[in-house]
């Protein structure tokens, strides 16, 4: 994972539900791409077409809450998104995130610091947020090393498989 | 089912560095993680108890042989239960179950609640005692949290970390810091469990607990049956927590005793346990409550809708929240004898197959079709808006389920009001939110 990414922004507000994220009627669907399609459809109908690879989700608080369904990241992953920040999560959103793979940050007042069509830039290592357009920052507690390791591993399953690999070598 | 070991008030007289005793929490991650002693914010690596999964645990599959992984890792610790499609109403949703019985041929597991045995996977595990005092679960659902009422932590998760608990057996956790709701009084005639975790989430609001968990306590909660812990443990998920629980006590083994699947490892806080904050809630004198449009926490006392004449179109009675038999008997008992507002439509739908034989035993399927309601087999039915009784833009609908957002029933701009299936039963005969106390 590289440590500094940058990216167009795209902006949602406070308890964005994982209905709204991706509606039940879709929750049959298993393809990350179909998923894809209707991604945020009563929110921002033209998200899901206008949103580009490297592109920046940028939500309020308790992003993602409601359901355990992975379809919501996955859809977003799907794009995908270079990563999404909010100024705050809901636990099980986030937890598929980062075991997807996606960046995920949790930065308190960065909802208040972007307009749509920004550019965002993120410094994973030193923990900053940083407006490129404005020149506005906010700052967040670096992941925890457990975490970090995960997305560095591009997800859980490729570090579940590193795992089972080495604990059959042992045998 | 193994022998019990004797519950026991502290396990060792280990102290957190704040000086205070231990949560439940984290009694009951010490003991799935093997160390002597955790903090708040420490991440533990647990051994699992039990592990759940309902339709969205085909989505596990590919992760599960993406890992290179062989076998699961203890098919006696594996329960799979459809209930969201049940029969398969779509393609998508048959190939959903297809997957999931390949992959259980596959694998040999046994525990499998197919058409037919099927129920809500919450209410599946809660009436084959898989889940007991002591037990860290998980399941592919959000609302894992009703297990807790069995002094249990059980959590939600997403499918691929599913994969890597059915991979490993075990998996990562923070330990949270707790809320700890206090409640005393006795609920009044027609005031339930629901309007209780209705109020505390009106009070903790949808984020107030968010990476926390909640523990019950104080007499009102002693006073619940196991079904009420159900409710109110099953809603902790609106608070946003990761976990929420119920110390267990006499009705806890009394449940558990004739169904456990496995030995139960009673663990209860101490009684200095650090708690982040306790909110205090005093239930003499409160009325029926209703979460209305469009976040559980939006709590009113049902009084003013009741002034407000809020009309329905649509009234449900069901869900993991709300489905057993206490609650059906209870709507019952109110819409005995009467009918269905013209223009409302009454969906009944039992949380589980045996639940469904019992009310065909006690006549309760009689009783609500003659009044013009329908009776459905047992599934999440209408809850999630993914499968029957879908919401038009502009109706309305009354509720004993636990999610009001936007969508959550069909339409985004349809409106859902959370109520006790009390509420719902008269709010079905008047067409109107009404007060159950006024018939009861
Ligand atoms: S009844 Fe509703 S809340 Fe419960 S598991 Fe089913 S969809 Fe989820």
């Amino acid at each position: 994972m590289q440590d500094t990414i940058e990216g167009r922004v795209w902006c949602v507000g406070d308890e964005l539900d994982t209905d709204q994220l991706i509606a039940g009627k879709y929750l049959t669907i298993i393809d990350p791409a179909e998923l894809r399609k209707h991604v945020l459809e009563n929110v921002d109908p033209t998200f899901s077409q206008q949103a580009k690879p490297g592109d920046i989700l940028v939500a309020g608080e308790n992003m993602g809450c409601g359901s355990s369904r992975e379809h919501a990241p996955a859809a977003l992953k799907a794009i995908p998104l270079g990563a999404v920040v909010a100024n705050s999560f809901a636990r099980i959103f986030f937890r598929n995130s980062i075991n997807l793979g996606m960046p995920t940050i949790e930065a308190p007042g960065v909802r208040e610091i972007f307009r749509p069509g920004d550019t965002c830039r993120i410094l994973f290592k030193e923990g900053r947020v940083v407006n490129v357009t404005t020149g506005k920052e906010v700052r967040f507690p670096p992941l925890p090393a457990h975490l970090m390791d995960l997305l560095e591993q591009g997800g859980l399953v490729e570090k579940v498989r590193q795992e089972l690999q080495r604990a059959e070598a042992r045998t | 089912m193994s022998a019990m070991a004797a519950p026991r008030a502290s396990s060792r007289e280990a102290r957190s560095p704040s000086g205070g005793g231990q949560t439940l929490s984290q009694k009951i991650l010490e003991r799935a993680s093997g160390l002597e002693h955790v903090v708040p914010g420490q991440i533990v690596d647990g051994r699992v108890d039990l592990a759940m999964c309902h339709e969205q645990g085909a989505q596990a599959v590919l992760p599960f042989h993406q890992m290179e992984a062989k076998r699961v890792w203890d098919v006696d610790r594996v329960v799979v239960a459809i209930d969201h499609w049940v029969p398969a109403s779509t393609e998508g949703a048959a190939k959903l179950h297809q997957i999931l019985r390949h992959f259980a041929a596959e694998q040999g597991l046994k525990h499998f609640y197919d058409v037919g045995n099927h129920g809500i996977c919450h209410q599946i595990l809660a009436e084959h005692g898989w889940v007991v005092p002591g037990d860290l679960a998980v399941g592919t659902d959000s609302h894992t949290n009703m297990l807790g009422a069995m002094g249990a932590f059980a959590v939600g998760i997403g499918p691929t970390e599913y994969a890597a608990v059915l991979a490993l057996g075990k998996i990562w956790l923070k330990v949270p810091t707790t809320i700890q709701v206090k409640a005393k009084g006795h609920l009044a005639r027609g005031v339930y469990a629901k309007d209780l975790v209705l109020r505390i989430c009106g009070e903790i609001k949808v984020d107030g607990a968010r990476y926390k968990a909640v523990e019950y306590t104080g007499p009102t909660i002693s006073n619940l049956s196991m079904s009420e812990r159900f409710t109110i443990c099953n809603m902790t998920t609106e608070m946003g927590a990761k976990a929420g629980m119920v110390p267990p006590d006499e009705k806890t083994f009394d449940y558990l005793k004739p169904i456990a699947k496995h030995a139960m490892h009673p663990l209860t806080p101490d009684k200095d346990a650090s708690y982040e904050r306790t909110v205090e809630i005093d239930v003499d004198g409160m009325e029926p409550q209703v979460a209305c449009p469009y976040s559980p926490d939006n709590v009113r006392p049902i009084g003013e809708l009741v002034k407000e004449h809020v009309k329905v179109g649509q009234v449900f009675l069901g869900s993991c929240t709300n489905a057993r038999m206490d609650d059906l008997r209870e709507a019952a008992r109110i819409f005995k004898g009467e009918k269905v507002a013209p223009g409302v439509r009454f969906i009944v739908s039992p949380a589980s197959t045996s639940i469904y034989k019992q009310c065909l035993k006690e006549g309760l399927i009689e009783l609500f079709t003659d009044g013009g309601a329908v009776f459905t087999n047992s599934s999440c039915s209408a809850c999630f808006g993914g499968n029957m009784g879908i919401l038009a833009p502009d109706e309305a609908c009354a509720s004993s389920s636990n999610r009001n957002f936007p969508g959550r029933m069909g339409a985004k701009e349809a409106r859902i009001y959370l109520m006790s299936p009390a509420a719902v039963a008269l709010t079905a005969i008047r067409g109107e939110i009404s007060d159950p106390r006024e018939v009861l």
